[in-house]
Protein backbone atom coordinates (compact mmCIF):
# COMPACT_ATOMS: atom_id res chain seq x y z
CA UNK A 1 0.00 0.00 0.00
CA UNK A 2 1.23 3.15 -1.14
CA UNK A 3 1.84 6.28 0.98
CA UNK A 4 -0.73 7.56 -0.89
CA UNK A 5 -2.91 4.91 -0.33
CA UNK A 6 -2.42 4.99 3.36
CA UNK A 7 -3.21 8.56 3.35
CA UNK A 8 -7.26 7.00 2.59
CA UNK A 9 -7.53 4.58 4.83
CA UNK A 10 -8.12 4.29 8.51
CA UNK A 11 -4.75 3.63 10.67
CA UNK A 12 -4.59 0.59 12.17
CA UNK A 13 -1.30 0.29 14.49
CA UNK A 14 0.43 -2.89 15.22
CA UNK A 15 2.46 -1.94 18.68
CA UNK A 16 6.03 -3.43 19.43
CA UNK A 17 8.03 -2.28 22.06
CA UNK A 18 6.78 0.43 24.64
CA UNK A 19 3.59 -0.59 25.89
CA UNK A 20 2.31 3.20 26.74
CA UNK A 21 2.49 3.84 23.14
CA UNK A 22 -0.43 1.52 22.89
CA UNK A 23 -2.15 2.55 25.50
CA UNK A 24 -2.08 6.00 23.86
CA UNK A 25 -3.36 4.47 20.96
CA UNK A 26 -6.39 2.86 22.98
CA UNK A 27 -7.04 5.91 24.84
CA UNK A 28 -8.06 7.39 21.33
CA UNK A 29 -10.15 4.36 20.12
CA UNK A 30 -7.69 3.63 17.67
CA UNK A 31 -7.31 0.25 16.27
CA UNK A 32 -4.44 -1.03 17.44
CA UNK A 33 -2.70 -4.59 18.57
CA UNK A 34 0.67 -4.78 21.07
CA UNK A 35 2.80 -7.70 20.81
CA UNK A 36 4.24 -9.15 23.97
CA UNK A 37 7.70 -9.01 22.19
CA UNK A 38 10.36 -10.66 23.62
CA UNK A 39 14.20 -10.61 22.46
CA UNK A 40 14.99 -13.12 19.58
CA UNK A 41 16.93 -16.81 20.51
CA UNK A 42 16.11 -15.67 25.01
CA UNK A 43 18.51 -12.57 24.14
CA UNK A 44 21.22 -15.32 24.47
CA UNK A 45 23.96 -13.53 22.61
CA UNK A 46 25.88 -16.57 20.77
CA UNK A 47 22.68 -17.74 19.54
CA UNK A 48 21.13 -14.55 17.85
CA UNK A 49 24.32 -14.32 15.62
CA UNK A 50 23.76 -18.17 14.55
CA UNK A 51 20.29 -17.46 13.36
CA UNK A 52 21.34 -14.45 11.67
CA UNK A 53 24.11 -16.19 9.95
CA UNK A 54 21.17 -19.40 8.99
CA UNK A 55 19.45 -16.83 7.78
CA UNK A 56 21.65 -15.33 5.55
CA UNK A 57 22.50 -18.16 4.22
CA UNK A 58 19.16 -18.84 3.07
CA UNK B 1 25.72 -2.06 53.33
CA UNK B 2 25.66 -5.30 51.47
CA UNK B 3 24.79 -5.80 47.65
CA UNK B 4 22.55 -8.68 46.26
CA UNK B 5 21.16 -9.82 43.12
CA UNK B 6 17.75 -11.52 42.16
CA UNK B 7 17.79 -12.94 38.29
CA UNK B 8 14.45 -13.77 37.38
CA UNK B 9 14.87 -15.52 33.52
CA UNK B 10 12.58 -15.29 31.15
CA UNK B 11 10.59 -12.31 32.34
CA UNK B 12 10.81 -9.53 29.89
CA UNK B 13 9.36 -6.19 30.64
CA UNK B 14 10.20 -3.03 28.50
CA UNK B 15 13.42 -0.37 29.58
CA UNK B 16 10.91 2.33 30.70
CA UNK B 17 8.73 0.29 33.01
CA UNK B 18 11.62 -0.22 34.59
CA UNK B 19 13.54 2.44 34.71
CA UNK B 20 10.59 4.12 36.47
CA UNK B 21 10.34 0.85 38.92
CA UNK B 22 13.94 1.57 39.81
CA UNK B 23 12.95 5.17 40.50
CA UNK B 24 10.31 3.94 42.94
CA UNK B 25 12.34 1.14 44.60
CA UNK B 26 15.15 4.09 45.43
CA UNK B 27 12.81 5.43 47.66
CA UNK B 28 12.49 2.11 49.69
CA UNK B 29 14.17 2.63 53.19
CA UNK B 30 17.39 1.74 53.87
CA UNK B 31 17.94 1.18 49.58
CA UNK B 32 21.04 3.32 49.13
CA UNK B 33 21.56 2.26 44.94
CA UNK B 34 19.56 -0.12 43.16
CA UNK B 35 18.76 -1.02 39.36
CA UNK B 36 16.16 -2.87 37.82
CA UNK B 37 16.71 -4.14 34.15
CA UNK B 38 17.28 -6.47 31.81
CA UNK B 39 20.46 -8.40 31.19
CA UNK B 40 21.27 -5.89 28.12
CA UNK B 41 25.19 -5.56 27.99
CA UNK B 42 24.48 -1.76 28.67
CA UNK B 43 22.56 -2.77 31.76
CA UNK B 44 25.66 -4.63 32.67
CA UNK B 45 27.97 -1.92 32.40
CA UNK B 46 25.45 0.09 34.68
CA UNK B 47 25.17 -2.13 37.41
CA UNK B 48 29.32 -1.90 37.18
CA UNK B 49 29.18 1.34 37.23
CA UNK B 50 27.00 1.42 39.98
CA UNK B 51 28.78 -0.77 41.93
CA UNK B 52 26.09 -3.41 41.66
CA UNK B 53 27.50 -6.26 40.15
CA UNK B 54 27.83 -9.50 41.76
CA UNK B 55 28.13 -13.04 40.41
CA UNK B 56 24.56 -13.47 39.25
CA UNK B 57 24.45 -11.78 36.61
CA UNK B 58 27.93 -13.46 34.84
CA UNK B 59 25.03 -15.41 33.02
CA UNK B 60 22.68 -13.58 32.28
CA UNK B 61 21.38 -12.86 29.43
CA UNK B 62 18.71 -9.61 27.75
CA UNK B 63 15.56 -11.77 28.11
CA UNK B 64 16.12 -11.78 31.85
CA UNK B 65 15.19 -9.58 34.40
CA UNK B 66 17.30 -8.73 37.13
CA UNK B 67 17.01 -6.66 40.47
CA UNK B 68 20.38 -5.09 41.94
CA UNK B 69 20.34 -3.17 44.85
CA UNK B 70 22.54 -1.81 47.52
CA UNK B 71 20.73 -1.71 51.09
CA UNK B 72 21.43 -1.43 54.67
CA UNK B 73 20.80 -5.29 55.97
CA UNK B 74 19.64 -3.64 59.31
CA UNK B 75 16.87 -1.90 57.91
CA UNK B 76 16.08 -4.30 54.83
CA UNK B 77 16.22 -7.46 53.18
CA UNK B 78 16.08 -8.53 49.64
CA UNK B 79 13.05 -10.50 50.37
CA UNK B 80 10.87 -6.92 51.02
CA UNK B 81 12.54 -5.06 47.85
CA UNK B 82 11.39 -7.91 45.61
CA UNK B 83 7.98 -7.69 46.83
CA UNK B 84 8.10 -3.78 46.52
CA UNK B 85 9.10 -4.50 43.29
CA UNK B 86 5.85 -7.28 42.35
CA UNK B 87 4.06 -4.67 44.08
CA UNK B 88 4.99 -1.89 41.63
CA UNK B 89 4.91 -4.04 38.69
CA UNK B 90 1.19 -4.82 39.55
CA UNK B 91 0.51 -0.78 39.81
CA UNK B 92 1.73 -0.12 36.16
CA UNK B 93 0.02 -3.31 34.86
CA UNK B 94 -3.52 -1.89 36.31
CA UNK B 95 -2.93 1.64 34.58
CA UNK B 96 -3.25 -0.43 31.67
CA UNK B 97 -5.17 -2.05 28.94
CA UNK B 98 -3.99 -5.13 30.01
CA UNK B 99 -6.77 -7.51 29.18
CA UNK B 100 -6.50 -7.27 25.48
CA UNK B 101 -4.94 -9.59 23.66
CA UNK B 102 -1.29 -9.50 22.94
CA UNK B 103 0.00 -11.87 20.25
CA UNK B 104 3.45 -13.16 20.70
CA UNK B 105 4.83 -12.01 17.40
CA UNK B 106 4.27 -9.92 14.53
CA UNK B 107 2.97 -12.54 12.08
CA UNK B 108 0.49 -13.76 14.71
CA UNK B 109 -0.76 -10.32 15.15
CA UNK B 110 -1.38 -9.94 11.70
CA UNK B 111 -3.80 -12.74 11.80
CA UNK B 112 -5.51 -10.81 14.46
CA UNK B 113 -5.84 -7.94 12.67
CA UNK B 114 -4.67 -8.63 9.08
CA UNK B 115 -5.77 -5.27 7.80
CA UNK B 116 -3.22 -3.43 9.94
CA UNK B 117 -1.48 -1.07 7.74
CA UNK B 118 1.18 0.22 10.82
CA UNK B 119 3.95 -1.11 12.85
CA UNK B 120 5.40 1.34 15.52
CA UNK B 121 8.68 -0.09 16.62
CA UNK B 122 10.32 1.14 19.89
CA UNK B 123 12.13 -2.35 20.80
CA UNK B 124 16.07 -2.24 22.32
CA UNK B 125 17.86 -0.79 18.87
CA UNK B 126 19.56 -4.18 18.59
CA UNK B 127 16.84 -6.19 17.50
CA UNK B 128 14.97 -3.30 15.69
CA UNK B 129 16.10 -3.87 12.24
CA UNK B 130 14.97 -7.33 12.63
CA UNK B 131 11.34 -6.09 13.11
CA UNK B 132 11.35 -3.57 10.53
CA UNK B 133 12.42 -6.18 8.04
CA UNK B 134 9.61 -8.22 8.89
CA UNK B 135 7.41 -5.55 8.68
CA UNK B 136 8.39 -4.72 5.58
CA UNK B 137 8.33 -8.25 4.19
CA UNK B 138 4.67 -7.83 5.06
CA UNK B 139 4.03 -4.34 3.24
CA UNK B 140 3.20 -2.47 6.22
CA UNK B 141 4.43 1.21 6.55
CA UNK B 142 6.85 1.72 9.76
CA UNK B 143 7.61 3.99 13.11
CA UNK B 144 10.36 3.89 13.96
CA UNK B 145 11.02 4.95 17.84
CA UNK B 146 13.75 2.73 18.77
CA UNK B 147 17.32 4.53 18.65
CA UNK B 148 21.03 2.71 18.42
CA UNK B 149 20.07 1.24 15.13
CA UNK B 150 23.00 1.49 13.15
CA UNK B 151 23.49 3.91 9.68
CA UNK B 152 24.24 0.54 7.59
CA UNK B 153 20.68 -0.34 8.71
CA UNK B 154 19.09 2.82 8.13
CA UNK B 155 20.50 2.75 4.26
CA UNK B 156 19.35 -0.32 3.51
CA UNK B 157 15.71 -0.17 5.63
CA UNK B 158 14.68 2.94 3.88
CA UNK B 159 16.33 1.79 0.53
CA UNK B 160 13.80 -1.29 0.66
CA UNK B 161 11.01 0.85 1.75
CA UNK B 162 11.47 3.30 -1.12
CA UNK B 163 11.21 0.16 -3.33
CA UNK B 164 8.11 -0.52 -2.11
CA UNK B 165 6.37 2.76 -1.70
CA UNK B 166 6.52 2.22 1.92
CA UNK B 167 7.03 5.00 5.07
CA UNK B 168 9.96 4.09 7.82
CA UNK B 169 10.07 6.84 9.81
CA UNK B 170 13.14 6.42 12.43
CA UNK B 171 15.02 5.39 13.57
CA UNK B 172 15.40 7.86 16.59
CA UNK B 173 12.02 9.05 15.35
CA UNK B 174 9.60 10.54 17.84
CA UNK B 175 7.03 12.26 16.50
CA UNK B 176 4.27 11.47 13.85
CA UNK B 177 0.67 11.43 13.01
CA UNK B 178 -1.05 9.92 10.21
CA UNK B 179 -4.38 10.49 9.36
CA UNK B 180 -5.16 11.93 13.08
CA UNK B 181 -3.37 9.76 15.03
CA UNK B 182 -0.99 10.89 17.03
CA UNK B 183 2.13 8.26 17.24
CA UNK B 184 4.62 8.44 19.95
CA UNK B 185 5.47 11.97 20.99
CA UNK B 186 2.98 13.73 19.17
CA UNK B 187 0.72 16.65 20.34
CA UNK B 188 -3.28 16.35 20.04
CA UNK B 189 -4.09 18.95 17.08
CA UNK B 190 -6.91 18.98 15.01
CA UNK B 191 -6.63 18.09 11.40
CA UNK B 192 -6.21 20.77 8.60
CA UNK B 193 -4.69 21.33 5.22
CA UNK B 194 -1.30 21.60 6.26
CA UNK B 195 1.44 19.40 5.75
CA UNK B 196 4.54 18.38 7.54
CA UNK B 197 7.70 16.25 7.12
CA UNK B 198 9.51 16.77 9.93
CA UNK B 199 13.67 15.15 10.88
CA UNK B 200 13.47 16.54 14.84
CA UNK B 201 10.91 15.50 16.83
CA UNK B 202 10.53 18.14 19.22
CA UNK B 203 10.90 20.63 16.50
CA UNK B 204 7.85 18.96 14.48
CA UNK B 205 6.04 19.45 18.09
CA UNK B 206 6.38 23.00 18.57
CA UNK B 207 5.72 24.06 14.19
CA UNK B 208 2.41 21.54 14.88
CA UNK B 209 1.32 22.90 17.97
CA UNK B 210 1.53 26.50 17.09
CA UNK B 211 -0.35 25.90 13.83
CA UNK B 212 -3.27 24.61 16.34
CA UNK B 213 -2.80 27.72 18.14
CA UNK B 214 -3.18 29.75 15.57
CA UNK B 215 -6.04 28.32 13.95
CA UNK B 216 -4.88 25.55 11.80
CA UNK B 217 -4.95 21.88 11.42
CA UNK B 218 -2.37 19.43 10.14
CA UNK B 219 -3.30 17.04 7.17
CA UNK B 220 0.03 14.43 7.50
CA UNK B 221 2.65 15.27 9.84
CA UNK B 222 5.74 12.13 8.85
CA UNK B 223 9.11 12.08 10.84
CA UNK B 224 12.11 10.98 9.50
CA UNK B 225 14.26 10.34 11.93
CA UNK B 226 17.48 12.87 12.86
CA UNK B 227 19.63 11.20 10.22
CA UNK B 228 18.25 10.86 7.41
CA UNK B 229 19.12 14.52 5.78
CA UNK B 230 23.13 13.85 6.41
CA UNK B 231 24.52 12.61 3.14
CA UNK B 232 24.90 8.96 4.41
CA UNK B 233 21.01 8.27 4.17
CA UNK B 234 20.57 11.19 1.76
CA UNK B 235 17.13 12.36 2.49
CA UNK B 236 15.18 8.98 1.27
CA UNK B 237 12.37 9.53 3.53
CA UNK B 238 12.04 13.34 3.96
CA UNK B 239 11.55 13.43 0.41
CA UNK B 240 9.53 10.16 -0.01
CA UNK B 241 7.28 11.58 2.61
CA UNK B 242 7.46 15.19 0.35
CA UNK B 243 6.13 13.55 -2.68
CA UNK B 244 3.08 12.06 -1.05
CA UNK B 245 2.37 15.38 0.36
CA UNK B 246 2.37 16.58 -3.50
CA UNK B 247 0.39 14.42 -4.29
CA UNK B 248 -1.62 14.41 -1.27
CA UNK B 249 -5.41 16.72 -2.13
CA UNK B 250 -5.72 16.93 1.40
CA UNK B 251 -2.71 18.65 1.87
CA UNK B 252 -2.63 22.82 0.72
CA UNK B 253 0.77 23.42 1.75
CA UNK B 254 4.11 21.55 2.78
CA UNK B 255 6.24 22.30 6.01
CA UNK B 256 10.17 20.94 5.88
CA UNK B 257 11.64 21.13 9.44
CA UNK B 258 15.40 19.76 9.91
CA UNK B 259 18.68 20.71 11.36
CA UNK B 260 21.11 22.15 8.06
CA UNK B 261 21.14 18.97 5.94
CA UNK B 262 23.84 17.64 4.14
CA UNK B 263 24.78 20.02 0.67
CA UNK B 264 23.87 16.94 -1.58
CA UNK B 265 20.81 15.82 0.22
CA UNK B 266 19.55 19.94 0.41
CA UNK B 267 19.96 20.32 -3.28
CA UNK B 268 17.48 16.76 -3.93
CA UNK B 269 15.12 18.61 -1.66
CA UNK B 270 15.21 22.30 -3.24
CA UNK B 271 15.09 20.20 -7.10
CA UNK B 272 11.38 19.21 -5.63
CA UNK B 273 10.60 22.45 -3.65
CA UNK B 274 11.33 24.41 -7.27
CA UNK B 275 8.52 22.22 -9.60
CA UNK B 276 6.03 21.74 -6.23
CA UNK B 277 2.78 23.40 -7.36
CA UNK B 278 1.64 23.76 -3.65
CA UNK B 279 3.60 26.28 -1.28
CA UNK B 280 6.52 25.01 0.69
CA UNK B 281 8.06 26.43 3.94
CA UNK B 282 11.53 25.06 5.06
CA UNK B 283 12.44 25.85 8.33
CA UNK B 284 16.38 24.08 8.19
CA UNK B 285 17.43 25.53 11.32
CA UNK B 286 20.21 28.11 10.74
CA UNK B 287 19.89 26.92 7.00
CA UNK B 288 20.29 28.95 4.23
CA UNK B 289 18.19 31.60 4.13
CA UNK B 290 18.98 32.20 0.02
CA UNK B 291 19.35 28.85 -1.09
CA UNK B 292 15.91 28.56 0.00
CA UNK B 293 14.10 31.93 -1.49
CA UNK B 294 16.21 30.87 -4.91
CA UNK B 295 13.93 27.80 -5.36
CA UNK B 296 10.67 29.54 -4.68
CA UNK B 297 10.33 28.17 -1.14
CA UNK B 298 9.21 30.01 2.15
CA UNK B 299 12.35 30.52 4.59
CA UNK B 300 12.09 30.84 8.42
CA UNK B 301 14.03 32.60 11.02
CA UNK B 302 12.56 29.93 13.72
CA UNK B 303 9.86 27.42 14.27
CA UNK B 304 7.09 29.60 15.22
CA UNK B 305 7.77 31.66 12.35
CA UNK B 306 7.30 28.47 9.91
CA UNK B 307 4.21 28.31 12.00
CA UNK B 308 3.20 31.78 11.67
CA UNK B 309 3.97 32.01 7.84
CA UNK B 310 2.59 28.78 6.76
CA UNK B 311 -0.55 30.10 8.28
CA UNK B 312 0.10 33.20 6.53
CA UNK B 313 0.53 31.78 3.29
CA UNK B 314 -2.24 29.44 3.46
CA UNK B 315 -5.22 32.34 4.38
CA UNK B 316 -3.70 34.36 1.44
CA UNK B 317 -1.92 37.13 3.84
CA UNK B 318 1.57 38.71 3.69
CA UNK B 319 4.27 36.77 4.86
CA UNK B 320 7.00 38.72 6.43
CA UNK B 321 9.52 37.20 9.74
CA UNK B 322 8.13 37.13 13.02
CA UNK B 323 11.09 38.79 15.33
CA UNK B 324 9.08 40.23 17.88
CA UNK B 325 6.40 39.11 20.63
CA UNK B 326 3.05 38.29 20.63
CA UNK B 327 2.41 41.40 23.72
CA UNK B 328 2.60 44.93 22.84
CA UNK B 329 6.15 45.94 23.31
CA UNK B 330 5.20 47.89 26.20
CA UNK B 331 4.30 44.97 28.37
CA UNK B 332 7.11 43.00 27.43
CA UNK B 333 9.08 45.86 28.34
CA UNK B 334 7.60 45.97 32.19
CA UNK B 335 8.07 42.11 31.90
CA UNK B 336 11.82 43.03 31.61
CA UNK B 337 11.68 46.27 34.13
CA UNK B 338 10.10 43.85 36.78
CA UNK B 339 12.21 40.86 36.04
CA UNK B 340 15.81 42.65 36.27
CA UNK B 341 14.69 44.30 39.19
CA UNK B 342 15.15 41.27 41.40
CA UNK B 343 18.56 40.75 40.78
CA UNK B 344 21.88 41.41 42.25
CA UNK B 345 24.60 42.71 39.84
CA UNK B 346 26.68 39.59 40.65
CA UNK B 347 23.77 36.90 39.03
CA UNK B 348 24.64 37.30 35.32
CA UNK B 349 24.47 33.95 34.03
CA UNK B 350 21.54 31.86 31.98
CA UNK B 351 20.75 28.22 32.74
CA UNK B 352 18.50 26.99 29.62
CA UNK B 353 17.27 23.63 30.80
CA UNK B 354 16.02 21.61 28.15
CA UNK B 355 13.51 18.34 27.60
CA UNK B 356 13.51 18.82 23.68
CA UNK B 357 16.62 18.84 22.00
CA UNK B 358 15.31 21.15 18.81
CA UNK B 359 14.17 23.64 21.01
CA UNK B 360 17.65 23.59 22.89
CA UNK B 361 18.92 23.47 19.41
CA UNK B 362 17.12 26.71 18.30
CA UNK B 363 17.42 28.76 21.80
CA UNK B 364 21.27 28.79 21.04
CA UNK B 365 21.19 29.53 17.60
CA UNK B 366 18.90 32.25 18.18
CA UNK B 367 20.76 33.95 20.45
CA UNK B 368 23.68 33.63 18.23
CA UNK B 369 27.23 34.76 18.57
CA UNK B 370 25.82 37.74 21.15
CA UNK B 371 26.52 35.01 24.37
CA UNK B 372 29.47 32.19 24.88
CA UNK B 373 27.22 29.49 25.72
CA UNK B 374 28.35 25.91 27.03
CA UNK B 375 26.34 23.07 25.78
CA UNK B 376 26.33 19.22 25.37
CA UNK B 377 25.10 20.05 21.75
CA UNK B 378 27.45 23.53 21.39
CA UNK B 379 28.00 25.62 18.66
CA UNK B 380 31.98 25.18 18.12
CA UNK B 381 33.46 22.32 19.75
CA UNK B 382 35.36 25.21 22.25
CA UNK B 383 31.37 25.45 23.92
CA UNK B 384 31.48 21.56 24.95
CA UNK B 385 30.62 21.73 28.34
CA UNK B 386 33.60 19.90 29.71
CA UNK B 387 35.12 23.35 29.21
CA UNK B 388 33.18 25.20 31.30
CA UNK B 389 35.28 26.44 34.32
CA UNK B 390 33.83 25.46 37.18
CA UNK B 391 30.26 26.14 36.29
CA UNK B 392 31.14 29.48 35.31
CA UNK B 393 29.10 30.66 32.27
CA UNK B 394 26.17 30.19 30.39
CA UNK B 395 24.76 27.39 30.33
CA UNK B 396 22.02 25.44 27.63
CA UNK B 397 21.64 21.82 27.55
CA UNK B 398 19.82 19.23 25.85
CA UNK B 399 18.97 17.08 28.78
CA UNK B 400 17.30 14.51 26.85
CA UNK B 401 20.77 13.61 25.09
CA UNK B 402 22.48 10.01 25.30
CA UNK B 403 24.45 11.35 27.96
CA UNK B 404 22.05 11.79 30.08
CA UNK B 405 19.52 8.87 29.46
CA UNK B 406 21.93 6.30 29.89
CA UNK B 407 19.95 4.04 32.30
CA UNK B 408 16.97 6.49 32.96
CA UNK B 409 13.91 7.40 30.83
CA UNK B 410 14.15 10.65 28.43
CA UNK B 411 13.52 13.68 30.59
CA UNK B 412 10.01 14.10 28.98
CA UNK B 413 8.67 10.99 30.24
CA UNK B 414 10.08 11.54 33.76
CA UNK B 415 11.16 14.96 34.64
CA UNK B 416 13.78 13.69 37.38
CA UNK B 417 16.87 14.35 35.28
CA UNK B 418 15.61 18.03 35.08
CA UNK B 419 14.91 17.93 38.83
CA UNK B 420 18.82 17.22 39.27
CA UNK B 421 20.05 19.67 37.36
CA UNK B 422 17.51 22.61 38.99
CA UNK B 423 19.54 21.36 42.14
CA UNK B 424 23.50 20.93 40.92
CA UNK B 425 23.30 23.97 38.49
CA UNK B 426 21.30 26.35 39.55
CA UNK B 427 23.20 28.78 42.26
CA UNK B 428 23.52 32.15 43.50
CA UNK B 429 25.10 33.78 40.31
CA UNK B 430 22.38 32.42 38.30
CA UNK B 431 20.19 35.19 36.42
CA UNK B 432 17.58 33.57 34.13
CA UNK B 433 16.47 30.01 34.35
CA UNK B 434 14.93 28.79 30.75
CA UNK B 435 12.79 25.91 30.26
CA UNK B 436 10.44 23.95 28.18
CA UNK B 437 7.46 22.03 29.28
CA UNK B 438 6.59 19.65 26.36
CA UNK B 439 2.80 18.27 26.60
CA UNK B 440 1.34 15.38 24.61
CA UNK B 441 0.94 11.95 24.27
CA UNK B 442 4.13 10.11 25.90
CA UNK B 443 5.23 12.99 28.33
CA UNK B 444 5.08 12.89 31.51
CA UNK B 445 1.42 13.48 33.05
CA UNK B 446 2.05 16.74 34.38
CA UNK B 447 5.33 18.50 32.97
CA UNK B 448 4.54 21.64 34.42
CA UNK B 449 4.09 20.63 38.17
CA UNK B 450 7.42 19.03 38.21
CA UNK B 451 8.89 22.43 37.01
CA UNK B 452 6.69 24.12 39.36
CA UNK B 453 8.02 22.34 41.88
CA UNK B 454 12.03 22.18 41.27
CA UNK B 455 11.06 26.40 41.01
CA UNK B 456 9.57 26.36 44.29
CA UNK B 457 12.50 24.16 45.93
CA UNK B 458 15.64 26.87 44.27
CA UNK B 459 13.72 29.51 45.32
CA UNK B 460 13.24 28.68 48.51
CA UNK B 461 17.28 27.73 48.63
CA UNK B 462 18.47 31.10 46.70
CA UNK B 463 15.81 32.92 49.17
CA UNK B 464 17.95 32.05 52.31
CA UNK B 465 20.83 33.97 50.68
CA UNK B 466 18.73 36.77 49.82
CA UNK B 467 18.39 36.04 45.86
CA UNK B 468 15.78 35.42 43.76
CA UNK B 469 16.00 34.02 39.99
CA UNK B 470 13.99 35.25 36.72
CA UNK B 471 12.63 31.51 35.29
CA UNK B 472 11.34 31.86 31.46
CA UNK B 473 9.26 28.99 30.05
CA UNK B 474 7.12 28.12 26.88
CA UNK B 475 5.13 25.59 26.88
CA UNK B 476 4.64 22.94 23.47
CA UNK B 477 0.91 21.62 24.26
CA UNK B 478 -2.50 22.34 23.17
CA UNK B 479 -6.05 22.50 24.88
CA UNK B 480 -6.48 19.24 23.20
CA UNK B 481 -3.26 17.63 25.27
CA UNK B 482 -4.11 15.34 28.38
CA UNK B 483 -1.75 17.74 30.53
CA UNK B 484 -3.58 21.06 29.31
CA UNK B 485 -2.18 24.17 28.15
CA UNK B 486 -4.02 26.31 29.97
CA UNK B 487 -3.72 24.62 32.74
CA UNK B 488 -0.17 23.75 32.61
CA UNK B 489 0.76 27.64 32.21
CA UNK B 490 -1.71 28.72 34.82
CA UNK B 491 0.44 26.61 36.86
CA UNK B 492 3.77 27.66 36.06
CA UNK B 493 2.26 31.94 36.52
CA UNK B 494 1.36 31.02 39.82
CA UNK B 495 4.83 30.54 41.00
CA UNK B 496 5.88 33.13 39.05
CA UNK B 497 7.28 31.79 35.99
CA UNK B 498 7.37 33.96 33.25
CA UNK B 499 5.37 32.24 30.42
CA UNK B 500 5.29 33.30 26.61
CA UNK B 501 3.78 31.92 24.11
CA UNK B 502 6.71 29.51 22.01
CA UNK B 503 10.31 29.04 21.87
CA UNK B 504 11.42 31.61 20.11
CA UNK B 505 9.89 34.11 22.57
CA UNK B 506 10.90 32.68 25.34
CA UNK B 507 14.25 32.62 24.19
CA UNK B 508 13.85 36.58 23.03
CA UNK B 509 12.64 37.80 26.09
CA UNK B 510 15.41 35.60 27.84
CA UNK B 511 18.09 38.04 25.52
CA UNK B 512 15.86 41.23 26.38
CA UNK B 513 16.82 40.71 30.18
CA UNK B 514 20.59 39.85 29.34
CA UNK B 515 21.01 42.59 27.23
CA UNK B 516 19.60 44.57 30.19
CA UNK B 517 21.89 43.03 32.73
CA UNK B 518 24.43 43.90 30.50
CA UNK B 519 23.67 47.85 30.28
CA UNK B 520 23.74 47.71 33.95
CA UNK B 521 19.99 47.78 34.41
Amino acid sequence: MSVNELFKKDLKVVNIGLKSFYNDLKSQNLTAVHVNWKPKAGGKTRMVSLLDKLKKMN
Amino acid sequence: MIIQTIVKKNAYYDSVTLMLLSRELKKLEGVEEILVGMGTDLNIELVQNLGLFSGELESITSNDLFISAKFDETRTNLEAIEAAFVEQLNKTDQKEADDDYQPPTLKSALQYLPDANMVVVSVPGQSAADVVDEALDNDLHVMLFSDNVSVEDELRLKQKAVNKGLLVMGPDCGTAIINGAPLCFANAVRRGRIGVVGASGTGTQEVTVQIHQMGGGLSQVIGTGGRDLKEEIGGLMMIQGFQALIDDPETDLIVLISKPPAASVAEKIYRIARQSAKPVVIDFIGGDRAAIEAVGAIACISLEDAARKAMAKLNGQKVADFVGFSLPEAEIEQIVDKAVATLKPDQTELRALFTGGTLADEAMKLLGGRYAIYSNIPLSPEMAIENMPDQKGHLCLDLGEDRFTRGRPHPMIDPQTRTEFFRSHVDEQTAVILVDVVLGFGSHADPAGAVVDSVREVRERLGKVGREVVVVASVCGTDLDSQNLERSVRALESEGVIVMPSNAQAVRLTDRVFQRLEKGN
